[in-house]
């Protein structure tokens, strides 16, 4: 659902407050709404002040990896002796997910906000905000905001430069994008060195998502105690969360709920259930990359990063992928191999081959020309791309494959068997 | 046990190693090769093949062994079921691409692919036959180097090669996932002159050297220690032969002089190794005209010149002779009250460094024994030396073909070649080059270093340090030598910056003498 529109009633609108209100996009307009106040509260205390006010308020990582982002803050080193950097992960690229897009959008000032409060906390000189590259009215939206903040002086001493991605997903990887900021191949590299020990430029770095950032301001204008009891279910997750729906519902859209929120009435209230005769067949709760819950596991899943794991996949990005009974699991797997078969940087053998035979295997089992043999061939070449590769893409591939196969085997079967008609893909 | 020193096991041989040392390094004090592509000692860690994967106790995820340093009580287990299967698997993944062209592919035998392929990978592949494997066309990267893409395995050691030790980053990965090649940049070559270490570096067939392109298989060669003689820099070299024909140089590790390294220029020089217009016999004057002989012949013409002979004698050597040949043709002179001069000069050519590597380039000087000769007494003086001859009583050649000596006394020449100008010699004797012979030369930084014999001399010709040796017993300047190793004996005997040296301690790394090193 495009904004502006009412939120639900069963929203906690922390982020997507001012989702739709164009005024809201303007400097003005956000230090009427009352914008910057958090960075002038925060420049007003010591940086490891504020990372301990982030670390009270249990914010995590809103990019996929659900890290502590005051125990990230606090990796910096405390004595400055080279430049600290901090990047923004703008380019949001997993399949399913479309939330930063809506924050730059809309509300670039919070992130901008966000980032100054961030770069203060880790004693940072320079803030890249790396977007991806399609986005380009988010970017041009960006633009503007940054340089109207900074004609009115917001942010000090403090660089932040717009990065624009090329269109490549693994940049996206934290250490692929800041090979890409320094102008090299976005591959990503070999840890340790953590970012925070050598990141871009070989310096001390710190890494956000846009999602994070974006809501460090409240948690300093209302407190670390006020977003720590943002929490309907596990004391570990707090905070509101916004999830990206699409796919087989009647609303898709981005939703912001507090954490612990039941994922079955985000599917069957907020985004208004399946289409009209049609019923739940399985959801991809976190962007592409995590595992496939089937029906039962999908009404019985909180959305935190607790709640999510229980039923065996992980709250990632928070893009929530939702299949129908028409969902074909064996054609929407393979759409999702081919992608990561193409965004795989090559570096490692795994991966590039991997990626690329698993798709290979999937195409032939939809032209009904699979073997038997194919799935346990499937399952041994997940199990060979998973945990043994520099960053998690090949993972990521295994990961629907699996639990796919474990799902769903019965849709597979059928295929081989010559018992469903061929998909030729092109 | 010092601070600096860490222990751990590997397959359950404890090891101590400096701190830092990688993971696959220590293996390899512990006798164990941890199968791999991407990692090369003298590049920078790229970690991407994953070929090293072991297993460290405590570690809940396998570790790629060339990019995990070496910690305290590590145990490290290379042969584990979960290792092995990794590799096993990571194996099948580079195959599946791979065109298995070895019948056809300069690599076969000697290619890491093929070797850890039957150490532990799958009899057979899963990969269906009825999927295309991907197909790029050879590409033409440079001067010497061709690009088979399709045996490509991405090890990214060429690029790295490129971009960090010659630091001419011509090279790339192009492309993504199991589309990627290796391209090269559209506007330059690799025409770096250190460009052919991708070659060497390259663990498959991929990147070839035209120069040996189906020249031979790599299980017919014989492979011999060497030191490369095309300049001053003495890089260790292997000198390849296929039936006593000299086929390729590839470098000799070496830490102290070339690393892993040597210039387009050392690998392209060793066609004159294997010329067919060698001198196979020595020639005596006779009737206007050189005429064969036999050695004893030719000796005692030689001794009846030498000890007729006073007054003015001149040597003229090349730079190219080993230290113990420059020391006997110095000792036949040695004493008598003779006005020796003994010169060289030396071919100069542009320098070119291999920017990564410190101290190390194609010098300008391009001959391998000039410190040697200097050290010997032998001067830079060459135009003086030649017009000295001119009125010399004695004039003794030693391998210069190019040499435009004339003189109104007797010319003896000592070569490998008959140049023109030396058909009117009184005697020729027939020596065998660096390829046939064992010798020593002293690089620019006056580092000994020792070449074994990779093919054997045409004809009558024998190493020159024999010829001179024997020559110098017969004028009963005591008994003559009977090996290099004894040869260099008696150098290291009488040359003060040499001394206490021997073969044995030279072993094939050489060894510095105590000489100052070339400005």
């Amino acid at each position: 659902m495009g904004y502006p529109h009412k939120p639900h009633p069963k929203e906690t609108v922390l982020l997507s407050r001012y989702f739709g209100e164009a005024d809201a996009r303007t400097y003005k307009g956000w230090v009427k709404r009352g914008g910057y106040a958090a960075l002038e509260q925060a420049r007003a205390m010591e940086p490891a002040r504020v990372i301990d006010i982030v670390k009270e308020s249990g914010l995590r990582g809103r990019g996929g990896a659900g890290f502590p982002t005051g125990l990230k803050w606090s990796f910096m080193p405390k004595e400055k002796k080279k430049p600290h950097y901090l990047c923004v992960n703008a380019d949001e690229s997993e399949p399913g997910t479309f939330k930063d897009r809506e924050i730059m959008r809309w509300t670039p000032h919070a992130l901008l906000e966000g980032t100054a409060i961030a770069a203060h906390a880790i004693q940072a000189d320079v803030a890249y905000i790396y977007i991806r590259g399609e986005f380009t009215e988010p970017l041009a939206i960006m633009e503007k905001a940054l340089t109207d903040a900074r004609s009115a002086g917001v942010f000090g001493d403090l660089k932040i430069h717009l990065h624009r991605g090329a269109g490549a997903y693994i940049c996206g990887e934290e250490t692929a994008l800041m090979n890409s900021i320094e102008g090299k191949r976005g591959n990503p590299r070999i840890k340790p060195p953590f970012p925070a020990a050598a990141g871009v430029f070989g310096m001390p770095t710190t890494i956000n998502n846009v999602e994070t950032l974006a809501a460090v301001p409240p948690i300093l204008t209302k407190g670390a105690a006020w977003y720590k009891s943002l929490s309907l279910s596990s004391p570990k997750s707090t905070g509101t969360k916004l999830f990206s729906v699409c796919g087989h519902v009647q609303q898709p859209g981005n939703y912001e709920v507090t954490l612990g929120f039941p994922l079955k009435d985000l599917v069957y209230e907020l985004c208004g259930g399946m289409r009209p005769g049609r019923t739940l067949k399985a959801c991809i709760p976190g962007g592409s990359s995590v595992p496939i819950l089937d029906r039962a596991e999908t009404e019985s899943c909180l959305l935190d990063y607790e709640g999510v794991v229980e039923r065996g996949s992980m709250l990632g990005s928070g893009g929530v992928i939702v299949f129908d009974d028409s969902a074909d699991m064996v054609y929407q797997i393979m759409r999702l191999a081919r992608f990561y078969a193409h965004e795989s940087c090559a570096q490692c053998t795994q991966c590039r081959e991997g990626t690329a035979w698993t798709t290979k295997i999937l195409e032939r089992i939809l032209a009904g020309q699979g073997k038997p043999a194919d799935l346990d061939l499937l399952l041994d070449l997940a199990e060979n791309m998973t945990g043994k590769t520099i960053c998690v893409l090949s993972d990521s591939c295994a990961a629907p494959v699996v639990s796919g196969i474990k799902k769903f085997r019965s849709e597979f079967e059928e295929y081989i068997a010559g018992r469903r008609q061929p998909v030729l893909v092109a | 046990m010092s601070d600096d020193l860490i222990t751990l096991t590997i397959d359950g041989v404890p090891v101590s190693v400096a701190k830092g040392t990688l993971v696959i390094e220590a293996a390899k004090q512990a006798g164990v090769l941890v199968p791999h592509y991407c990692y090369h000692p003298g590049l920078p860690v790229a970690g991407v093949c994953r070929m090293c994967l072991v297993e460290i106790e405590k570690q809940p995820k396998l570790a790629v062994a060339c990019a995990i340093q070496a910690a305290e009580g590590m145990v490290v287990n290379t042969q584990s079921a979960a290792a092995k299967s990794a590799r096993t698997s990571v194996l099948e993944f580079l195959l599946i691409n791979h065109p298995l062209d070895c019948p056809i592919c300069d690599q076969a035998g000697e290619c890491e692919l093929q070797d850890f392929t039957f150490q532990e990978g799958r009899a057979a592949t899963r990969y269906s036959p009825e999927y295309p494997k991907r197909f790029n066309p050879v590409e033409d990267f440079g001067p010497d180097v061709l690009y088979v893409p399709n045996r490509c395995i991405l090890c990214t050691r060429c690029v790295r090669f490129m971009e960090d030790v010659a630091q001419e980053p011509v090279l790339n990965v192009s492309e993504r996932g199991d589309r990627a090649y290796i391209g090269v940049h559209p506007e330059t070559r690799l025409d770096h002159p250190w460009a052919g270490n991708v070659v060497d570096l390259c663990p498959v067939g991929s990147l070839l050297s035209k120069d040996f392109l189906h020249k031979a298989r790599a299980w017919e060669l014989d492979k011999s220690a060497s030191v490369c003689t095309g300049c001053s820099q003495g890089c260790n070299v292997t000198l390849d032969t296929r039936e006593n024909v000299v086929v390729r140089v590839r470098p000799r590790p070496n830490l102290e002089v070339n690393r892993y390294f040597i210039c387009d220029h050392g690998r392209m020089n060793y066609r004159w190794m294997n010329r067919g217009d060698r001198i196979e016999a020595p020639l005596v004057q006779r009737g206007g005209e050189l005429h064969a002989t036999d050695w004893q012949d030719a000796f005692e013409r030689v001794t009846t010149v030498l000890r007729g002979a006073g007054g003015r004698v001149v040597t003229l050597v090349s730079p190219r002779a080993s230290t113990e040949a420059l020391f006997f043709a110095r000792e036949l002179f040695r004493g008598g009250g003779l006005d020796w001069t003994g010169a060289f000069q030396v071919v100069m050519g542009e320098e070119a460094p291999l920017a990564g590597v410190p101290d190390l380039a194609l010098r300008a000087e391009r001959a391998p024994n000039g410190r040697g000769a200097e050290l010997l007494g032998y001067g830079r003086e060459y135009a003086a030396a030649l017009a000295a001859a001119e009125s010399a009583a004695v004039v003794l050649v030693l391998d210069e073909p190019d040499i435009p000596v004339r003189t109104a006394g007797t010319l003896i020449y000592v070569g490998t070649v008959l140049p023109e100008r030396a058909r009117d010699a009184h005697v020729v004797l027939p020596i065998a080059n660096v390829a046939e012979e064992e010798g020593s030369f002293v690089n620019r930084d006056g580092r000994v270093q020792r070449y074994a014999q990779a093919k054997t001399a045409p004809g009558m010709a024998r190493p020159a340090w024999w010829v001179f040796s024997e020559l110098g017993a017969a004028l009963g300047q005591g008994e003559p030598v009977g090996s290099a190793a004894e040869a260099f004996e008696r150098v290291a005997q009488a040359i003060e910056p040499l001394r206490g040296l021997s073969y044995e301690q030279l072993g094939f790394g050489g060894r510095p003498a105590a000489v100052p090193a070339a400005v």
